[in-house]
């Protein structure tokens, strides 16, 4: 066991040990693995609606009359093009082109940005903002000041509407807007991490446990379901998003990643732009690939990747897919045997397993 | 909740001993701590293994677990079942039996936990 370092904690956390949920240290943060089982509560996000504490990612606030600058300075997509009360993904770079962190630009106004951020990140993007910051603006790490819970799954909007006045409707995918919910100010955004409709909401700390009832009474008629982080990941890597420290870290590339639509080379200037049109000269090294097992065998983070008898990459996570019933994963190979229909092994305790390469994502729910 | 008649593993293993042969799985705190199990991987009848190594794995969706064998032995018998009904083992895991062996030193046994002695280990 670890030495005896205090976990950071949520606003919900004595409400997922009464509801009996089982807790794990995640990144430094002590967080409900599962609740009813991963199984179960996926089910429930892809059927009905599921309902995540996700009050450990990071907030960052980026304020002033040159804050589009510096977003714009330090993240790899175009927050230029944004309009206020819109929401994309984009990449924190090192001017190496690796990842600092994949985060959400959600743009308030002309002069104020929104960015969620990955939990075990966010100081650290904090710093690296903070350290880009040549501008009129001023970068505040707000963690602490929010909550967020996601409601997520096909009755999320239903289950959401009951307890705010805002027409939920008309948001857009990637929207948001600043209202109440349960009487209280609230940011609800139309995102999420999990291939459904869905919203994630912002709260102060203090109305998290109360807002996170009513939403469980809300949602009951729909067979709502609290859901832990290991849901969250099966379905999250079902509609191939990247989780940092798998798909994407320091020394993977947006390019490498499948996300070159995050990085926009007609901005002019950006953290890491340089290092990335090298790279789009000189080609990558290494691609991001769907898999699925066609052997007896799952596929996990980590695992070795063979071609021909020789390592050529690793998987970056893998397990079984609920929704489909089939043993996925996402891997790196040599972009030249990263085509969808080449068959790899994946070394499963020193066993080369067969797997083949497929189109991604995994899942794609009905419009 | 864990049967008197069998006999425990730290590593959360049981093994029921009727003669000369051990009828072994994995305990309900075990089947608890993985989740949800979607995958059983059991040796070939005729394997052969010393007390404490590993002889397969259970997977859950989030997880993979080495299983060890709690007593020497001979594999008899694999519960084919689990390949096709692996939540077996979590719905019950002190029925669902993994492999039966013919116990090459049925001395061992007295080395393993009792069920109190299993109960206070995981603290139940």
């Amino acid at each position: 066991m670890s030495e005896a370092v205090a976990l950071r904690t949520t606003p919900l956390n004595s409400v997922h040990r009464q509801m009996g949920a089982k807790m794990v240290d995640f990144g430094g943060w002590d967080m409900p693995v599962q609740y009813s089982g991963i199984l179960d509560e996926h089910a429930a996000v892809r059927n009905a609606v599921g309902l995540f504490d996700v009050s450990h990612m990071g907030e960052i606030v980026i304020r002033g009359p040159q804050a589009l600058d510096c977003v714009d300075h330090v993240s790899s997509n175009w927050a230029a093009k944004l309009v206020p009360g819109q929401v994309h993904y984009s990449g924190l770079l090192y001017d190496h082109g690796g990842f600092v962190d994949d985060i959400l630009v959600h743009k308030v106004s002309d002069e104020e940005f929104f960015v969620c951020v990955n939990a075990s990140n966010q100081d650290k993007d904090y710093e690296h903002i903070a350290s880009n910051n040549r501008f009129d603006a001023t970068v505040e790490n707000a963690g602490s000041r929010f909550a967020q819970i996601a409601v997520q799954g096909p009755k999320a909007l239903p289950t959401l509407q009951k307890l705010t006045p805002l027409a939920l409707e008309p948001i857009g995918y990637y929207h948001f807007a600043d209202s109440e919910v349960c009487g209280v100010p609230a940011r609800v955004a139309r995102t999420g991490y999990t291939g459904e409709d869905g919203f994630e909401i912002y709260v102060a700390p203090e109305e998290a446990a109360r807002i996170w009832q009513e939403l469980l009474d809300a949602g009951a008629e729909s067979g709502i379901k609290p859901c832990g982080l290991g849901a969250r990941n099966t379905l999250r890597l079902e509609a191939k998003m990247a989780l940092y420290g798998h798909e994407i870290d320091a020394t993977i590339t947006p390019f490498e990643a499948g996300l070159g639509w995050i990085v926009k080379m007609e901005k002019p200037s950006f953290v890491g732009r340089e290092a990335l049109l090298k790279q789009k000269e000189s080609g990558v090294r290494r691609k991001l690939a769907g898999f699925e097992m066609t052997a007896r065998g799952i596929g996990r983070d980590g695992y070795e990747v063979m071609l021909d008898g020789e390592r050529a990459g690793w998987v970056t996570s893998g397990g079984p897919s609920p929704t489909t019933g089939k043993n996925i994963g996402l891997c790196y190979l040599p972009p030249e045997k990263s085509a969808v229909g080449q068959t790899i092994g994946i070394l499963i305790r020193n066993q080369p397993v067969e797997a083949r390469t497929v189109a991604t994502p995994f899942y794609k729910r009905a419009k | 909740m864990y049967p008197e008649k069998f006999r425990y593993t730290k590593e959360h293993e049981w093994v029921q001993v009727e003669g000369s042969t051990g009828t072994i799985g994995i305990t309900h705190h075990a089947q608890s701590e993985l989740g949800d199990i979607v995958y059983v991987d059991l040796p070939k009848i005729g394997a052969k293994y010393a007390q404490g190594a590993t002889f397969g794995s259970v997977e859950s969706v989030k997880a993979v677990s080495d299983i060890y064998a709690p007593v020497s032995g001979e594999v008899l018998e694999i519960n084919d079942a689990l390949a096709t009904a692996p939540e077996k083992l979590n719905q019950e895991p002190h029925d669902a039996w993994l492999i039966k062996v013919k116990l090459e030193s049925p001395g061992e046994i007295e080395q393993l936990l009792s069920a109190a002695d299993y109960q206070t280990y995981i603290g139940a």
